[in-house]
């Protein structure tokens, strides 16, 4: 009797790593939303080609450029640090695998005790940044030591504003969620923080961090082709490269979904939930790609100047106006 | 043919190599990206490092200065990968010819790294966008 038990048990544990390993690595995890991201980048490159009056690549070529990198021969400078080289992206690859996952499985189960709260998110995010750094500044190269300090200018300047965007939303929504829940994400897309003066005014500080996460035009100075090479990416090539355009396709989609969750009041499963949720996150992916089609790439003491004083003193406003809006109970405040 | 092959041929991505050109063929390959041509139809885009690049697109006859360059810039590009000499000057030194500063033409700079290095042809002062084109659709079948 009891050894049946403790079958059951070890059976029943054994499912369980199954189904993390499922999710992790196939359904709302790895293969979903890399193919998912992958197309959202065919949309980026099609809209870009539309404004700019071309036709633009055909649907499958996203996809066909990462088989190709897959198929490419790896090169390693000579003077790089190997393990530090090849295993950046891998680190970068988890922290969106995770990040991505998390926000999925929020969407899906929003009533699941644990899945990570905004904190967790905000750390998993800027973990590809990161691991960009680690990588080209292990590579010894030049081009790719001017992108590494850029990118790390870049990561201290809108990490700030970022972080009081999400306080604004803290303070919107702490009324209206349940006590211990004001950090819970599925708490948190439950409202629409954006719906008032001082959450609009941080959706779109929000909206230009992403911007400058995921490199984006006025915000790619580290990665200008045109200036420094391809600065942090610069000697990547073949595979590791393909994990790096992987790793952007998924920010693709984690990035924007994280904005719905967190200002737009999230996505939902079935129904016109989920197609207001996928309308929600195309309208955000649409302003991104329209931003970055409309703007010159700035340099990288303009990018900071912008984010620490303009943005700064936005959110600074927003804090106190939805505060003040908080206190004496006016919600559009 | 193989899956690496394939997914070459439909998103060639490609390096653009100064050794030595007047700046008209440059010219010509920036007009490949303009509406009018629109290559990124076909999955061709101008990429920042060799080492992204699956093609190098080569202009101008070869100076001394440009060769030693030209040379490392094919040895950082990852295989399998094509060079195209682009214009008359890199097909064949042109009026060039008998210049103190030519080694090339780039044929002849590429063959002493890699002898059997894949190199196509486009010959014009400068190609027409749609010479190169021909000439890249060309290059790609006979891989």
């Amino acid at each position: 009797m009891a050894a049946v038990y403790e079958r059951d048990k070890r059976g029943k544990k054994m499912s369980e790593v199954f189904e993390s390993l499922f999710w992790i690595l196939i359904f709302p995890g790895f293969l979903f939303t890399a193919v998912f991201g992958l197309a959202a980048s065919w949309i980026v490159r099609k809209v870009s080609a539309l404004v700019q009056w071309r036709v633009g690549p055909p649907l499958y070529q996203p996809y066909v450029d990462v088989m190709k990198l897959l198929g490419k021969e790896i090169l390693i400078p000579e003077n790089a640090q190997i393990s530090i080289f090849v295993g950046a992206p891998i680190v970068g690859l988890a922290g969106v695998l995770l990040l991505s996952t998390m926000l999925w499985r929020i969407t899906i189960e929003p009533t699941r005790p644990f899945v990570g709260d905004i904190i967790v998110a905000i750390y998993l995010m800027v973990l590809p940044s990161l691991a960009l750094i680690l990588g080209s500044s292990a590579s010894a190269s030049p081009h790719a030591a001017v992108g590494t300090s850029r990118e790390m200018k870049l990561v201290m300047s809108y990490e700030l504003p970022l972080v009081l965007a999400f306080v604004v939303v803290i303070i919107k929504t702490a009324a209206l969620t349940g006590q211990g829940q004001q950090l819970s994400l599925a708490a948190i897309s439950r409202h629409t923080p954006v719906l008032s003066i001082s959450g609009m005014l941080a959706f779109l500080v929000t909206l230009l961090c992403v911007q400058a996460k995921l490199g984006f035009v006025p915000f790619d100075i580290a990665e200008s082709e045109t200036e420094v090479a391809g600065g942090v990416m610069m000697e990547y090539s073949g595979a590791l490269l393909a994990l790096w355009k992987i790793i952007q396709a998924m920010m693709l989609v984690a990035l924007p979904l994280f904005l719905v969750m967190v200002f737009l009041g999230g996505f939902g499963t079935a129904g016109w939930p989920l197609v207001g949720g996928i309308s929600k996150y195309v309208l955000v992916l649409v302003l991104l790609i329209l931003i970055k089609n409309t703007n010159p790439r700035v340099r990288i003491d303009q990018a900071m100047k912008f984010f620490w004083v303009y943005c700064g003193i936005t959110l600074v406003v927003a804090v106190i106006l939805a505060t003040a809006g908080n206190y004496y109970g006016i919600g559009w405040l | 043919m193989s899956w690496k092959i394939w997914s070459l041929k439909k998103s060639p991505w490609v390096f653009h190599v100064n050794a030595g050109a007047c700046n008209n063929c440059d010219i010509e390959i920036v007009d490949l990206l303009t509406p009018k041509f629109d290559v990124e139809r076909f999955g061709v885009k101008l990429v920042g490092s060799p080492r992204h690049a699956d093609a190098l697109l080569v202009t101008g006859v070869g100076t001394r200065q440009a060769a030693k360059r030209v040379q490392e810039a094919y040895r950082q590009t990852p295989k399998p990968c094509v060079v195209f000499a682009i214009g008359a000057c890199a097909c064949g030194t042109g009026i060039f010819n008998t210049g103190y500063h030519v080694v090339g033409p780039i044929d002849k700079i590429i063959k002493e790294v890699d002898p059997n290095a894949i190199i196509a042809y486009v010959p014009g002062c400068p190609p027409k966008p749609e010479a190169m084109i021909s000439g890249i659709v060309k290059a790609l079948s006979a891989l």
